[in-house]
């Protein structure tokens, strides 16, 4: 009964104390109690997996148990086990399939019979490990063949049990490593399931199918009729799920008849989350197959106008940027465009009430692209807009847009009434935001001329957006040069205040707390509430308000004289005029995209006199960035910023066309008579490229690099870049740590490509080979290629070099190599790098930065590699990492310790033995300190304490204590997970030695 | 993974929950509420299991008596479908002939 109680409520602080307890219940003689402590230890090992590791070989005492209830208990572990990682448990394969032959044998005792079949429960457990096992592994594979085959076979009695057992078997067989003959069998089982009258077993064979089909799509060629009786099926969830299964088997040809199928279903549908699943596959299908135009806009039109608010943001941006990027043929683009606005106009005409989404992406349109169909009068267009305008339900975010689009329109023609009229009705408007568009709208019909320079991309968009150079962008940047960069500083200060409120904000609550609970925990006397590395950040922070007061006073005074000079008609200097609100957009760009963190890093780590001055280098490293890649060797941390734009450029010229022309509407408004009023509109615009944004940096991995030149010499100046990093990344990502701001997480990692092309055998380049490193291990081979790594424990961060040596006589070209994304790492940048060429017998490297996201003791990261030769080849490798490779020394007086160790609130506390070979505790400790890298603060009598970071830089202390032979460890930090995976690694230590 | 349990009558009573993922008390009685009207809707010729937000329900029913389970993608739907069937029979041994007003009057029991 304890037992249970333990296993059901227990918090995970308690669990130390229990835990060799529990693990002495593990040799009770009575099975039940047995079975009750193993099924403790799981939820344990759920809860927290650090603090079970050492009791693995009990566990495997478990599985070998008597009593088959134990043995069941324990499979529960290993299947959670062997889903984090497989590799580590194939050799228990031979086991678990000799406990399923008797189990499906009907060795075990009659209690455990359902129905007269045995065990069924547990044989799905054990059919669900051996797929984990077996999956991608041939030789695992074979060992289970025979009993995947024997219970298929058992397995036929007509009872809904062993249906369940089928489709577990059939999952499992399509799972590993494949064999003609069982999945000729499995085949038939799936047919007899879709077929089957039974509605339930129908549901499941579907959903094998479904799973199925990935592997083998001639299997729906077989149940082809049965599918499509089942999307007729009365019943709305046999038909969602076919729904699924078609997806699965979408192409070219069938993609009209499928995606017509679920815009049927889609209508029929009320349930939101239902809606929006099916609407992002919808569009999703529509883009990849779209077989012409007029079908694409359509589908999409009915999939707004269905699916209306509910849809996911992304779906009516990437529509947006479908069209205004356009396909290879500028012909095809134009008519697309052309029906687009065509179908809008005719729906607008019918009046029906549209989401407000769906509202958005026709206003954009028709402002864009109106002027490709010339038939139609702009004056009708706007008329529509117009009572658009008028009609209550359309919200104000979508009125912006509509806005922004009449504006557009009217650039292109002569004044016209309805404009006037538009321009009378919401000079008085009480929405603020409308009356700001109605007078900028007002001023520019004033100045014609103006106008029409101040809207040169209406028209020619197109054009730009197509034109692959970017070289619009570089006329702005230099007219910003030009000028001394001054123009753009209103909004990239603007923003930098807002941060620095922000972090006002967010950080003096902290240190309030802090003192609050340091004098609650005891402390007399005026500390400043600063824990070490908080701590300095806070105060930092403190001093820097300061600065910032002032940095928005001048801000203020800018701000001002930007009115004048610019807007007032008093001064009529129509370059400037015509400038500002380019380079506004351009530098809110800059500070939107490539200027957010670089912003950040300045504002902490640099005086403000140098602002400005980064601020130019930065406009310029941009501007080289983006015109000639040629490699102007500038400072480090520029370029990094260069070589992120050059890799989003991409993706990002066709939004930036977008977002200047969605820009200049909004800048323009900033300074307009107005001025104090903070446009909602602006800060509507900038989530919306924010979002974007985003967007376009999850994509940027995925789009292919090879046109962007990656082989400017950057190699000599990694050392200046870490330098530079060093002191801008703490404080940085203590930000994270208290993460309430939104930061575009920067990557301060640099691929340098210094090519060792002397010798085969790798060995790293000079300036990392001074650094502390591992041997360099092999990860795979192949014939042509292979595969060696090494890690390089910098101060700051853990770089994974990657060798790759091509053996062959003849050069290898476009060598992919991927990151898989892992569950405990993430790699900074991206996770993908090319080598454009490997030349014969050489040997090539690159360079990852790899930082901890979830904290674990030990973990994989895995890969793969592609690479031409003759065929297509594809190698995989995986390098484990370990939770030592991210600690680093923290160097600490014991007074900070003091202070920081009574701000940290998790604790753990073990006792470890110590052998006798370090029966000191100075021995003890340097074993740690040579071991583990933690840093020795102090030793006073029989206890000493230590101190170490995880990194980027979540401390963790350490209070060590010896009495009779044992070494009490207790840790503490702010970091839950950190104290038990050290604690594990401590243990792991001091066994060894 | 099995999300959680539920016992619930025609008239749409609880008369047992289990969960085992954490779920706000208030959460609970609006999902409860919800996945109850998702099943009373059903008729018996079809399916018994039903997509629900981002997991799965498999039901049953006995006389007036539902017995709901949320898993996600994970579970094996006809595995915890028999499940199901194999709790009900071991409750009808243990009061033999179990009802509704078993279940609601020894809560306790109903527990273990």
């Amino acid at each position: 009964m304890a037992l249970t109680v333990v296993s059901q409520i227990f918090p995970r602080e308690m669990i130390p104390a229990v835990l060799p307890l529990i693990e002495d219940k593990l040799q009770h003689s009575k099975e039940i109690i047995r079975r009750k402590a193993v099924q403790a230890l799981y939820k344990f090992y759920l809860i927290a997996p650090n603090q079970v590791q050492h009791i693995h070989d009990k566990f495997r005492k478990a599985l070998c148990d008597r009593d088959p209830g134990v043995m069941a208990a324990s499979l529960h572990i290993y299947l959670q086990m062997i889903k984090e990682d497989s590799s580590g448990y194939k050799d228990l394969t031979e086991s678990f399939v000799t406990i399923l032959k008797q189990v499906v044998g009907g060795k075990l005792p009659i209690d455990f019979n359902y129905h007269s079949v045995p065990a069924p429960w547990l044989q799905i457990q054990l059919l669900r490990i051996l797929g984990l096992l077996g999956k991608d592994d041939p030789r695992t594979s074979e060992l289970m063949y025979d009993v995947l085959d024997e219970s298929l076979r058992r397995a036929d009695i007509n009872h809904n049990i062993t249906y369940a057992i089928l489709f577990e078997c059939v999952q499992t067989i399509y799972t590993i490593h494949p064999k003609s003959e069982l999945l000729e069998k499995a085949a038939k089982c799936i047919g007899k399931f879709v077929l089957s009258p039974k509605i339930n077993l129908k549901y499941l064979g579907l959903k094998a199918l479904t799973y199925v089909i990935q592997q083998d799509p001639n299997l729906a060629l077989q149940h082809q009729m049965t599918i499509i009786e089942c999307l007729d099926h009365p019943d709305s969830i046999i038909k969602r799920e076919t729904l699924e299964l078609l997806y699965r088997i979408t192409n070219g040809q069938n993609v009209i008849v499928i995606v017509q199928k679920m815009l049927g279903y889609l209508k029929e549908s009320k349930e939101e989350y239902a809606i929006i699943n099916l609407v992002g596959k919808i569009a999703e299908l529509a883009e990849k197959y779209a077989p012409d135009n007029e079908w694409f806009i359509q589908t999409m039109n009915a999939v707004f106008s269905v699916g209306g608010d509910v849809v996911h943001p992304e779906i009516p941006n990437n529509f947006l940027r479908l069209l205004a990027e356009g396909f290879d043929d500028g012909k095809e683009d134009n008519q697309l465009r052309m029906y687009a606005v065509r179908s809008y106009l005719a729906l607008l005409e019918e009046g029906a009430l549209y989401p407000q989404k769906f509202l958005q992406v026709m206003s954009w349109v028709l402002g864009e692209y109106s002027s490709l169909v010339t038939d139609v009068d702009p004056e009708v267009i706007l008329k529509k807009l117009h009572s658009l305008l008028k009609k209550t339900f359309v919200t104000s975010e979508t009125k912006a847009w509509i806005m922004a689009a009449v504006t557009k329109i009217a650039s292109r023609t002569s004044c016209s009434k309805t404009v006037d009229k538009l321009l009378q009705e919401f000079s008085n408007s009480l929405d603020t935001c409308m009356r700001q568009h109605a007078f900028e709208l007002k001023h520019l019909c004033e100045d014609k001329a103006l106008m029409k320079n101040l809207l040169p991309f209406d028209a020619s968009c197109n054009d730009m957006v197509v034109d692959a150079s970017l070289s619009f962008l570089d006329g702005f940047v230099a007219e910003g040069l030009g000028r001394g960069a001054a123009p753009y500083k209103p909004h990239h200060q603007r923003q930098e205040e807002k941060l620095s409120q922000e972090k006002a904000l967010n950080f003096e609550p902290y240190g309030l707390s802090f003192a609050s609970s340091m004098s609650a925990s005891g402390v007399t006397g005026r500390q400043s509430p600063t824990g070490l590395s908080f701590g300095s950040d806070t105060s930092g922070n403190s001093a820097e308000t300061g600065h910032k007061e002032t940095n928005s006073l001048k801000l203020e005074g800018v701000r001002k004289l930007w009115g004048k000079e610019g807007y007032l008609p008093k001064k009529e200097n129509k370059v400037g005029k015509e400038n500002e609100p380019q380079t506004v957009s351009c530098g809110s760009l800059l500070a939107g995209q490539v200027g957010d963190p670089p912003t950040l890093w300045s504002d902490q780590a640099a005086s403000l006199p140098e602002e400005d001055k980064e601020k130019q280098q930065l406009a310029s490293t941009l501007f080289v960035g983006l015109g000639s890649n040629a490699g102007v060797s500038l400072m480090g941390k520029m370029d990094t910023t260069t070589q992120k734009f050059k890799r989003k450029s991409k993706l990002n010229e066709a939004q930036n066309s977008e977002d200047v022309s969605d820009f200049q509407n909004s800048a323009a408004l900033d300074f307009g008579p107005l001025l104090d009023t903070v446009p909602v509109n602006v800060e509507d615009y900038e989530g919306n490229i924010h979002t974007r944004l985003r967007e376009a940096s999850l994509c940027s991995s995925g789009i292919v690099e090879d046109n962007l030149g990656f082989e400017t010499p950057q190699s000599l100046k990694t050392s200046g870049l870490d330098d530079r990093l060093s002191d801008s990344r703490p404080s940085q990502s203590s930000l994270f740590a208290d993460s309430n701001i939104e930061i575009f997480q920067p990557s301060p990692s640099a691929q340098c490509e210094s090519a060792s092309k002397t010798q085969l055998v790798p060995s790293l380049p000079d300036e990392l080979e001074e650094l502390t490193h591992s041997e360099v291990v092999e990860l795979c081979q192949s014939d042509a290629l292979a595969l060696y790594s090494c890690k390089v424990w910098t101060d700051d961060s853990l770089l994974l070099t990657v060798f790759l040596s091509n053996k062959t006589t003849s050069a290898l070209s476009a060598v992919n190599l991927v990151f898989e994304e892992a569950e405990h790492f993430q790699i900074l940048e991206s996770p993908t790098y090319q080598f454009p060429v490997i030349e014969a017998q050489s040997v090539e490297h690159c360079q990852k930065c790899v930082c901890m996201d979830k904290i674990c003791t030990q973990g994989v990261l895995s890969g793969f590699i592609n690479y031409q030769s003759e065929m297509e080849t594809h190698l995989e490798f995986s390098i484990t990492l370990s939770l030592v490779d991210f600690i680093r020394p923290m160097e600490m007086t014991t007074e900070d310790f003091g202070k920081l160790w009574l701000s940290l609130s998790n604790d753990v506390k073990q006792n470890v033995k110590m052998s006798s070979s370090q029966d000191s505790l100075s021995a003890a400790l340097n074993t740690l300190q040579q071991k583990l890298k933690l840093h020795i603060v102090d030793i006073i009598g029989n206890e000493g304490i230590l101190a170490c970071q995880l990194l980027p830089s979540v401390p963790c202390l350490l209070h060590c204590r010896t009495h009779s032979g044992m070494l009490a460890l207790w840790f503490r930090s702010p970091c839950a997970a950190l104290p038990d995976g050290l604690l594990y690694q401590c243990q792991k230590v001091m066994e060894e030695s | 993974m099995i999300k959680f349990f539920l016992m619930v009558n025609k008239q749409g009573q609880t008369r047992l929950s289990r969960y085992y993922e954490h779920v706000e008390i208030n959460k609970r009685t609006v999902l409860e509420a919800e996945v109850i009207k998702n099943c009373l809707s059903r008729s018996k010729d079809q399916c018994s299991f039903i997509e629900y937000k981002d997991f799965k329900l498999v039901y049953r029913q006995y006389a007036a008596l539902f017995i709901v389970v949320g898993i996600n993608e994970t579970e094996n739907e006809m595995a915890v479908y028999e499940l199901i069937h194999n709790f009900v029979e071991v409750l009808d041994k243990y009061f033999s002939r179990v009802s509704e007003l078993d279940v609601s009057f020894s809560v306790s029991e109903m527990h273990l």
